[in-house]
């Protein structure tokens, strides 16, 4: 039996009943070009928000905690020995908040193929003095060079340039912090440090992260300035950030590397789970939408097959009697479910697609995101592949039992009805 | 050459299953021979409907045998006894079953193109041919619904007779139209016995149109009466 007669027959029934098969073909287009638009807007939002918080974050971070030393003297006398001991009331020990050995860390680390980069920081607690004023903040030592390869650091400086902090007492302020000293480039402001050391440090730049309250109380500068401040030794950090070459490696290495170097290691994942949790939800909210649309798509096509049949039941009978087999009659319909998703389907695709150019070119400026000029839009082909396949598998089965009740029509009970 | 009956029916029996149980055929046998033009009579509800879809293999659910040139067909799936309508038996309605989706020319190919035996462009020809039989080739290109009932009836039978089949079966094919029609339609049927050597089992209640075939079959109450050759 050639596919060329049941597709011509599936033609001339489409095309006797040209105006509903459009409106199913158009329910079809509309869904999947609706699911397309959804999740290129959701997962475009999902990455410029990823964007904002994780890939500022370092995959993994040392740094040691202050806290008590697990060895107490108790245990080193005889008289209590190995017994379980109870102590109350310990204070943690005057340990640095600096990593030892951070040098030989950093080149253990730059050696290790699994890692793509290093930035050591140094954060410092300090109040800056205006007028009679003291305002709480951190001073982020940096190098401005590696932060800025690693972590984006200059995507949000607003302000000045990256490369002005490597001159000695220069700061980057954030917005929020600049904002309430009324700091404009180029002004020198005072600085005390929690030891009591002031110094003076000159604006030249400022940077607008995202996070309202992060720009309120951070500030960069470099990390000479910072340990000089301090007055500690050029190898003196308080955090070594690294960025991995596969992300999801960062709870295992954080792990290995943490035991090895005998300091704290948090992994991002650990961090900022709440983040993935909110992608999968945004995820998980466009494709119930999709599917839905989909399915209400599919019951317009299995209604339009309904009534067809129902109109065509003459047409049905006189097939079967000059010889079309049930499996005949059945493909004839399924072809029709099959022909309107597919046209749906396709231009469906392509309308989503245009779609998202569209929300693509609509200005989104906030303060926030000093980068983002427009609505952020994927266009990951999965979307258009998932989009494809569930467009055409929505309209078979949308199909399959219409064109089951067409192959099971008795000719006899039609002709004889007349 | 003692060749095969077309068609042989052996002790066909038929029940309706409603609210009550009804025979409507009662051990009905008969045979039609090659290039023989049979009618069958009888009175309206008698079981001639019934009968010949029996007969044109769409109806399954019937006690007895049916034979079609020679061979059981009684059992068989639908998927066989659809090759079997399509290639071996033409059908005429009583309404003129056309499918208004496609063009008189078409309708006429339809069941050629479904076989498949020849090419698109022979099949044009060969419905071209059968549609000047009935003087419809002007008509070619119409659509059904811009016909009369007499044409349609025509083409009807054209479309019947373009798989050369073994045999055209007509449930009261002259029963909807007037005299004139009726008249040349019964020629046409005349011509395709006497001219193609066609076999033909025709249903009717016009006393007249019986009288003129080789031979008729009386029905009465689900049962064959009697067997009156007119001849
Ligand atoms: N589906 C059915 N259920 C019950 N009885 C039926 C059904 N179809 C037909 N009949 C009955 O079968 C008998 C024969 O019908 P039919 O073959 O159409 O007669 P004819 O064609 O000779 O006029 C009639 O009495 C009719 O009422
Ligand atoms: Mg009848």
């Amino acid at each position: 039996m050639s596919w060329k007669l049941i597709l011509e027959i599936a033609k001339a029934l489409m095309l006797a009943r040209i105006k509903q098969t459009l409106v199913a073909a158009v329910g079809v287009l509309f869904s999947i070009s609706m699911f397309i638009a959804l999740l290129g807007f959701m997962n475009g939002l999902n990455s410029l928000l990823d964007g904002m918080i994780l890939n500022r974050t370092p995959h993994i971070r040392f740094y040691n905690e202050i806290k008590p030393n697990p060895n107490q003297p108790i245990q080193l006398s005889s008289e209590f020995g190995p017994d379980l001991n109870s102590i109350r009331s310990v204070k943690p020990s005057t340990s640095r908040l600096a990593i030892h050995n951070s040098r030989s860390i950093i080149q253990q680390l730059e050696q290790d193929p699994r890692v793509l980069g290093v930035s050591p920081k140094l954060a410092a607690q300090v109040f800056f003095n205006v007028g009679t004023l003291d305002l709480n903040s951190n001073i982020n030592g940096i190098d401005g060079f590696k932060e800025s390869q690693l972590f984006g650091f200059e995507e949000y400086v607003i302000e000045g340039r990256v490369e002005d902090l490597d001159q000695l007492n220069t700061i980057i302020l954030g917005k929020g912090v600049a904002d309430r000293m009324m700091a404009k480039l180029g002004d020198v402001i005072q600085v005390t440090t929690a030891q009591g050391n002031r110094i003076q440090l000159k604006v030249v730049g400022a940077f607008q992260s995202g996070l309202g309250d992060f720009d309120k109380t951070n500030s960069y500068a470099s990390l000479a300035t910072v340990q000089k401040m301090l007055g500690q030794p050029a190898s003196y950090f308080t955090d070594i950030q690294v960025k991995l070459h596969d992300f999801n490696q960062a709870p295992l290495l954080a792990k290995e590397l943490g035991t090895i170097f005998e300091v704290e290691a948090d992994d991002i994942q650990t961090v900022n789970a709440q983040f993935e949790t909110g992608s999968e939800v945004r995820n998980i909210i466009s494709y119930a939408v999709g599917i839905t649309l989909l399915v209400v798509a599919g019951f317009g096509i299995y209604n339009i097959l309904n009534m067809m049949i129902y109109e065509k039941l003459d047409s049905i009978a006189i097939l079967k009697a000059i010889g079309f087999s049930p499996k005949d009659v059945n493909r004839i319909f399924t072809s029709i479910a099959i022909l309107i998703g597919l046209v749906g389907s396709s231009l469906g695709l392509v309308v989503g697609y245009l779609l998202g150019l569209l929300i693509d070119h609509i200005p989104f400026e906030t303060d926030a995101l000093p980068t983002i000029t427009t609505y952020p839009i994927d266009y990951n082909p999965k979307f258009y592949l998932i989009g494809g396949v569930f467009g055409l598998l929505t309209t078979y089965l949308a199909g399959f039992f219409p064109a089951r009740k067409a192959s099971s029509v008795d000719p006899v009970e039609i002709i004889r009805g007349k | 050459m003692t060749a095969n009956p077309v068609l042989e029916a052996k002790s066909i029996s038929k029940y309706f299953y409603n609210a009550s149980t009804t025979q409507v055929l009662d051990q009905v046998s008969i045979q039609i021979n090659r290039g023989e033009f049979v009618s069958i009579m009888g009175k309206s509800g008698c079981g001639k409907s019934t009968l010949l879809y029996i007969l044109s293999t769409m109806d399954t659910d019937y006690e007895g045998q049916l034979w079609l040139d020679g061979a059981l067909v009684t059992g068989k799936d639908p998927a066989y006894l659809s090759q079997l309508r399509n290639e071996k038996i033409g059908f005429v309605f009583q309404f003129h079953y056309l499918l208004n989706e496609f063009t008189v020319l078409e309708n006429v190919m339809i069941p050629a193109l479904k076989l498949a035996r020849h090419s698109r462009v022979e099949i044009a020809e060969r419905a071209m041919e059968k549609l000047q039989i009935f003087d419809m080739q002007d008509h070619a290109h119409k659509k059904p619904n811009q016909l009369s009932g007499g044409q349609k009836q025509r083409v009807s039978i054209a479309r019947a007779l373009i798989n050369d089949p073994l045999l055209i079966m007509g449930d009261e094919p002259t029963g909807n139209l007037d005299h004139k029609n009726s008249a040349l339609v019964f020629d046409k049927f005349k011509e395709l016995t006497q001219e193609l050597g066609q076999t033909l089992l025709i249903v009717t209640h016009d006393q007249e149109f019986a009288k003129a075939t080789d031979r008729t079959i009386e029905m009465e109450d689900g049962k064959v009466v009697g067997k009156v050759s007119s001849r």
